[in-house]
């Protein structure tokens, strides 16, 4: 085992994770200030996947898909705010959940219509493909590195605006204390639509980024969904330092523990040992890190609420 | 049977509980009077084990219960009426007064008999509803019933778990005069069989009722004592009676 | 309003039982096997309902217990157990266990939390179902033979099998209205109703509520491993976070808190399902919106239209 492997293991366990705090921001956010849960945001990360491949093709070119995908996601996300998630604001989670569960339904098979069950993979222009020499003898994929720039990138201006802005403010205020800050007069309707649209727009993101990782497909987006939920639990309600630090301890947890737990074990005990309880162990690692975290902090590492 | 020492509860940088000692002695009525944001719920909160003290102690009946979550507390006879009514809205007032019943009378796990069908059950429920006065709404939905009613029903249920210690907060906020007379009739009937502390606003009742008062201002106890006394003490005029 | 409700119930079941006759006579036996399923699905949806309509716990990872009964009627069957009692005491056990291990985790949180940690531990389930090579893995495992009840009752023969779910599902919904009604019931819906209340009288919900998933989940598993038998093909899917939702749905559809309620959601969900699969292949395009519209203006669920839900 090089330290090597191991640097680059790393490197996928930061991109992952940051491509699960773009997922969990939004969903945080939303569902801190207006106590929605929304199943539905796994949806808009499966839309701006595939709507950047049609527009990419459609196109022919890449950074066009990418701006037709990201605006058409925004778009959609108003829809469904406006259509079907202003009728759930006042109803309890069970209503929520199971509103939003229709909708995975429903956008998982228009896609399917529209471009069948099949997996797509989507094209990347040239300059993100092939390697860069990170340091001797280490060669990592310019796409995933340039993944992970984004994801700093956001990560940044969302401290930014969070922190140092207005909006932030009112943000974290109304994720701390939703009735307090209507109370005072702000309009936390367009607040929160506001707040919706930036989460539409990063799940869009993490959706077009991921397509070339893992592939397009119906049904894509509930699989980070869990993963999502997992970070949010953990990093607390509310709390975007929280989604950001959950997100990397999950995306690295879960990276580092496929890599390593199947030869790990294998060394340590059987090879077959290995072969047979590496990967159940390896996918189960990030639920269990998850049920240690609400043993000792049930509110999450970072809690909006006090 | 109630002493409370050096009770401390700050939330952030509000300290709402400030050193409180306290007593109750058995059968004594023990009002707690003071303004609005004195901290009187607060201080119930912690006695009824609802929110836990960050320093002090408090003992009942010779033991230390400040550790003692809530249901710990409310089967060892301590019971509690709350300032906001708190029943259970669809179920109907004997079945609130039941579920407390049931409560007292140990553990709950039987899985086959009818609850409501059970005479252990809805006799003693019967008894207390009668006491306070609810038996002929007996089988009203909770929901449905006056506010006043509400309260009395949140009497009801204190009562029922057969308690040695009765915290009642403001069992008559909200009530018109007539509901007050009511339930001041009741409490001086409850009075000569329980010892209660009393949270109230209504100083015609807790003049009538008290035994000893203690007035809280700011988190502290700044004076306690028979009622002429406190009637007459300069700094609680100053600081509460003079508001009202 | 005792009588109507008897009447109800006397009806719908003598509907029941004249349907395998009736409808073999019309030359459809088909509906046998469609309302076979119907029943067993409902014995998942009526135990679901205690935790979550009565007990007011929203687990998302209640499915999970149907893999658990159906996998070990499967798992059993490949290393030589047939003994149908057998089966039934596995996936009736290891679900109880599975669910008290769950259960005492993530009971002790609320809300949301509790919501997506029951949801995180069907997932993992999921996962481990898959990884487990041995028994197909993500394909899924062929029933190797039925649950075998000596001359009691024979699986194979539809008549017979439609028969004994209908009682273990009528024995589903007697248990849960019992349970529900005893004093242990009447605490699980006082925390419910309102938690600080409970605990200000003596109780402390936790117990409680986790002897309520542990009964479920077990009850969930018996579901599961009539329907191995029932499908003859044992998936992980089953213990999907797809497969959870659409046993909620069930409950909430038909009326949380009620005792037909899960029945008649059961039936209501899958004759819709059916009706959709046979107009087009997207059927889950018309279905989702359709679910989404139920909850949003359907709040009472279809046994409000009938009576009023248990007080």
């Amino acid at each position: 085992m090089s330290w090597i492997l191991i640097f680059e293991q790393l490197l996928n366990g930061v991109q992952l994770g940051l491509t699960l705090f773009l997922m969990a921001a939004g969903l945080t956010l939303v569902l801190g200030i207006m106590n929605l849960v929304n199943l539905a945001h796994g949806s808009l990360y499966m839309v701006g996947a595939y709507l950047t491949l049609a527009a990419s093709q459609w196109t022919g070119s890449y950074v066009a898909g990418v701006l037709l995908g990201l605006a058409g996601t925004l778009v959609i996300g108003m829809l469904v705010e406006v259509v079907a998630l202003r009728a759930l604001y006042d109803r309890d989670h069970l209503d929520q959940v199971l509103a939003t569960f229709g909708l995975i339904l429903f956008f998982n098979e228009l896609v399917a219509m529209l471009w069948g069950r099949a997996s797509l993979y989507a094209q990347l222009p040239q300059y993100l493909r092939g390697h860069v020499e990170l340091f001797s003898g280490s060669s990592y994929p310019v796409y995933r590195l340039s993944v992970i720039v984004v994801g700093l990138l956001v990560a940044v201006l969302l401290w930014y605006v969070v922190t140092q802005t207005r909006l932030g403010m009112l943000i974290r205020a109304g994720a701390s204390n939703r009735t307090m800050v209507a109370a005072l007069g702000i309009n936390i309707r367009l607040l929160s639509t506001v707040v919706f649209g930036f989460g539409a727009v990063l799940a869009g993101l993490a959706g077009l980024m991921a397509g070339p990782i893992y592939s397009v497909q119906p049904g894509m987006g509930e699989l980070i969904l869990i993963q999502v939920f997992v970070v949010i639990v953990i990093g607390g309600i509310g709390s975007v330092r929280g989604a950001l630090v959950g997100a990397l301890i999950v995306g690295i947890v879960d990276t580092l523990g496929r890599a390593f737990l199947k030869p790990m074990l294998g060394a340590m005990l059987s090879p077959t040992a290995g072969e047979a309880a590496g990967p159940a162990l390896a996918s189960m690692l990030i639920y269990l890190l998850m049920a240690v975290v609400l043993a000792l902090r049930p509110a999450g590492l970072f809690p909006a609420r006090g | 049977m109630l002493e409370v020492r050096g009770l401390v509860k700050n939330f952030g940088a509000l300290r709402a509980t400030d050193g409180i000692d306290f007593d109750v002695a058995e059968g004594e009525t023990h009002a707690v009077i003071g303004p609005n944001g004195a901290g009187k719920t607060t201080f119930i909160s912690q006695l009824a084990g609802n929110l836990r003290p960050d320093a002090g102690s408090v003992r009942f009946a010779g033991e230390d219960v400040t550790r003692l979550p809530a249901p710990r507390r409310a089967r060892k006879g301590l019971a509690r009426s709350f300032q906001i009514t708190s029943v259970y809205p669809e179920f109907s007032a004997l079945d609130n007064v039941a579920l407390a019943v049931q409560a007292n009378a140990g553990h709950s796990f039987r899985f086959w008999r009818r609850a409501r069908g059970d005479a252990s059950l809805t006799a003693p429920a019967e008894r207390v509803l009668d006491e306070v006065g609810l038996s002929a709404r007996k089988n009203t939905l909770a929901a449905n019933l006056s506010h006043g009613e509400q309260r009395q029903l949140e009497v009801a249920m204190a009562l029922a778990t057969e308690p040695r210690l009765l915290l009642l907060d403001e069992p008559m906020a909200g009530m018109g005069t007539e509901e007050s007379q009511r339930m001041i009739a009741l409490l001086s009937r409850l009075k000569q069989k329980k010892t209660i502390i009393l949270v109230e606003h209504d100083m015609d009742a807790v003049f009538r009722l008290a035994d000893r008062i203690s007035v809280l201002v700011y988190g502290r106890v700044i004076a306690t004592g028979k009622p002429e006394a406190i009637r007459a003490n300069p700094e609680v005029r100053a600081a509460y009676l003079g508001e009202d | 309003m005792k009588t109507p409700r008897l009447l109800l119930w006397s009806v719908s079941v003598a509907l029941l039982v004249a349907l395998p006759p009736l409808v073999s006579w019309l030359g459809q036996p088909f509906y046998i096997d469609l309302v076979r399923r119907i029943m067993i699905l409902a014995i998942a949806a009526v135990s679901l309902n205690l935790i979550l309509g009565y007990g007011g716990m929203v687990s998302f990872g209640h499915a999970a217990y149907l893999g658990i009964g159906a996998y070990a009627v499967g798992i059993l069957g490949v290393y030589g157990f047939t003994n149908g009692l057998l089966h039934w005491a596995v996936a009736i056990g290891a679900s109880a266990l599975v669910a008290l291990a769950i259960g005492a985790v993530s009971i002790r949180t609320s809300g949301i939390y509790f919501i997506m940690i029951t949801l995180a531990f069907t997932q993992m389930l999921y996962y481990l179902g898959i990884s487990l090579e041995l028994f197909g893995g993500d394909d899924g495992m062929r029933l190797k033979s039925k649950s075998q009840f000596g001359g009691l009752v024979d699986l194979r023969d539809p008549v017979a099998f439609y028969y004994l779910s209908l009682v273990l599902m009528l024995g589903a919904v007697f248990l849960v209205h019992r349970i529900v009604h005893s004093r242990f019931g009447m605490v699980l819906r006082a925390a419910k109703s309102n938690e600080g209340r409970t605990r200000a009288i003596g109780f402390a919900p936790y117990p409680y509520r986790l002897a309520a998933f542990v009964i479920a989940g077990a009850m969930c598993g018996l579901a599961g491993a009539l329907y191995a038998n029932h499908t003859n093909y044992i998936v992980p899917g089953l213990m999907s976070w797809q497969q959870s939702g659409d046993i909620m749905f069930m409950v909430i559809l038909g009326g949380m808190a009620s005792t037909a309620g899960p029945v008649l959601g059961t039936f209501a969900l899958l004759f819709v399902e059916e009706i959709l699969k046979g107009w087009t292949e997207h059927w889950q395009v018309i279905l989702g919106p359709l679910l989404v519209l139920s909850v949003i203006f359907f709040r009472r669920g279809l046994a409000g239209i009938f009576y009023k839900p248990d007080a």
